[in-house]
């Protein structure tokens, strides 16, 4: 590990479960209002896994009312409570942005079955 | 104000408690050693010499060894003069390591900045270049007039135009101390600090 990585290396959390573009995840949220915490949940495909250490951060879409919801997660963030994978997506490719381009049932995506 | 000489490592991010991303700078600073203590009734002026990074014997030559040797000191690659504060308590040989700062500390960096080579005025100065349409051609990065004509018939000295930017010497000011490694000697300091990685650099507290 060079020196850079090795700086931050106790800002890696441990307890991140394996997941890929393609996988559809719960993310589970802490949000603060004033002095109240509370957990705020976003479902949704994978679309994107960035960077690298500490930097890393992923991309969750969903279509919310009919319009499609993206947000990027910081991996490590402390704000992250759980991330939980409910299905295994099968795809060729690492990053999903042509599902933007897709609605209904061509932005569908074959599931893995392990 | 006594500072420190490090080796910038590079940028990361760090979390606080409250979720925030902080963008940091990681310096690994000191352990430096004092090497030399000028006084203004000897030297004209009061400051202290300070060493960083050790270097072989071989590469260091006779004079530079024999001031070395009157400080009692192992051989040091780098060395920087901080001035103009009481300089009473340093004495030559002591060391100086991050426990100079804490958290929280406001500070000043000083370093070469990233040499960007020979840049026109868009670049270098922040001009906004011409316009890219309405008939022009070759405008789009232009600095424009650099003066009047037949007074004063020549181009008034100082005037912003194309040239090396980078590779100065430079100060950030207000940078904030995050977090400090004492076992590793690292500093970890929000924003950005001039230089490339691995590039020295001098850190100071802030009088405000």
């Amino acid at each position: 590990m060079d020196k850079l990585a090795a700086a931050v290396a106790d800002q890696l959390r441990t307890d991140i479960p394996e997941f890929k573009a393609g996988d559809t995840v719960i993310v589970e949220v802490k949000i603060r209002e004033g002095n109240k915490e509370r957990i705020q949940r976003f479902q949704g495909i994978v679309i994107a896994r960035k960077g690298g250490g500490v930097n890393e951060t992923f991309t969750v879409r969903k279509i919310s009312n009919g319009i499609g919801v993206e947000r990027i997660f910081l991996l490590h963030s402390p704000n992250i409570s759980r991330i939980d994978r409910i299905s295994i997506g099968k795809v060729r490719r690492a990053k999903l942005y042509y599902l933007r381009k897709l609605k209904g049932k061509a932005a569908r995506i074959k599931q893995d079955i392990r | 104000m006594l500072g420190i000489i490090g080796k910038k490592i590079g940028m990361s991010q760090i979390f606080r408690e409250s979720g925030e991303a902080i963008p940091v700078s990681i310096i690994e600073a000191g352990p430096c050693q004092v090497i030399q203590v000028k006084t203004s009734k000897k030297d004209g002026y009061s400051a202290v010499q300070v060493g960083f990074g050790g270097k072989p014997d071989r590469l260091t030559n006779k004079p530079e060894m024999g001031h070395f040797k009157s400080a009692k000191v192992k051989p040091y690659r780098y060395l920087e003069e901080f001035r103009d504060f009481k300089v009473d308590y340093c004495k030559v040989g002591k060391k100086i390591t991050v426990d100079l700062f804490k958290e929280g500390d406001s500070v000043k960096v000083t370093g070469i900045s990233i040499g960007k080579g020979f840049q026109g005025v868009v670049k270098r100065y922040n001009f906004a270049g011409g316009p890219k349409t309405h008939g022009q051609s070759d405008r789009l990065r232009a600095g424009g007039s650099i003066g009047a004509s037949a007074y004063p018939s020549r181009v008034i000295r100082g005037v912003k135009m194309p040239g090396r930017m980078g590779g100065k010497r430079i100060t950030t000011r207000g940078l904030q101390v995050i977090k400090i490694d004492h076992k590793n000697n690292l500093l970890y300091i929000k924003g950005a600090i001039p230089g490339p990685r691995n590039g020295i650099v001098t850190i100071r507290r802030q009088e405000s």
